[in-house]
């Protein structure tokens, strides 16, 4: 993926209100005024934020409806997820193992949770 | 920065959580260990047991060289079973047992990007909270350092989006 796209996909996530607006069409389409509806914010100021959305890709206009509901594309955000699998992986595994061996040391701590059960 | 030290109920307990800020220079891991704190210091500085943990699961851990004391330093070689080999290396420079350590941390396959590496841990009772912030000298090395190594083409579920999701809306 071009680091330009990666670079505008953050500045686009980089708002609150932007991430909200995101987070609310994760869960199906919207028309703008559905959009606006949370935020004490003028529709001129929603609309300047969807189009930084739209421009990053990470929003869809219809334009055949004529209320032209949003949409979430999963594309750039996807391109997110992917580009810091890898770092999560590594670290996220570590701490697995690091469970794994806690818990393979502790069969006193064990025994006792079981005899306070008792 | 948001809410990593609240509201992690037992459900998530088993669950790293990583705070990735756009345009910051930080990354910050929470991870919850069903063990005493003195424990689990032990076992992220005892070099004999390093290799029972470092690295995902496919990978093993050789330790080259681990002087946990301040101004002692650390070398680990990561790899693969195809022949790959990654090594990383540090200095430690505060060495507080049980409940922090400070430490400079290198990935040899781009020399002289160096992240600050602040490990504390937290007495839960019997449990312990690890913080891990890792300080990078820009947001560009930081974000690279998050790029290494990327797959290409990898395939992400709604799920994982939408996790994406939450987590970005989290840290207003």
């Amino acid at each position: 993926m071009p680091p330009d796209r990666l670079s505008s996909t953050f500045a686009a996530l980089a708002d609150p209100t932007r991430r909200a607006i995101l987070a609310r069409l994760a869960s199906g389409q919207a028309s703008v005024t559905e959009l606006a509806a949370p935020f004490e914010m003028t529709m001129p100021a929603v609309s300047k934020h969807l189009k930084v959305l739209e421009r990053a890709g990470l929003i869809a206009r219809s334009r055949d409806a004529q209320w032209r509901p949003c949409r979430l594309d999963g594309e750039p955000l996807r391109d997110v997820a992917g580009w810091m699998e890898q770092y999560r992986r590594f670290w996220d595994e570590s701490f697995d193992r690091l469970d794994d061996y806690l818990q393979s040391v502790q069969p006193v701590h064990k025994e006792k949770k079981e005899d306070e059960r008792q | 920065m948001s809410d990593s030290k609240n509201s992690k109920g037992a459900a998530t307990m088993a669950k790293t959580e990583f705070i990735i800020e756009p345009g910051s220079h930080e990354i910050v891991m929470t991870r919850i260990f069903d063990a005493p704190r003195e424990l689990v210091f032990k076992a992220m500085t005892d070099p004999k047991l390093m290799p029972k943990w470092w690295g995902p699961r496919d990978h093993w851990t050789k330790v080259d060289k681990m002087d946990v004391r301040p101004g002692g330093s650390w070398r680990f070689i990561n790899g693969d079973s195809s022949g790959n080999e990654y090594g990383f290396h540090g200095v430690y420079h505060l060495v507080d047992a049980p409940a922090r350590v400070v430490q400079t941390f290198e990935f040899e396959g781009v020399p002289g990007h160096v992240a600050l590496d602040t490990l504390v841990l937290e007495d839960l009772g019997g449990k312990t909270r690890l913080v891990q912030q890792s300080v990078f000298q820009s947001v560009e090395d930081r974000d690279m350092m998050l790029q290494t190594g990327m797959r290409t083409g990898a395939t992400e579920t709604n799920d994982r989006l939408a996790e994406l999701l939450v987590e970005l809306s989290k840290n207003k």
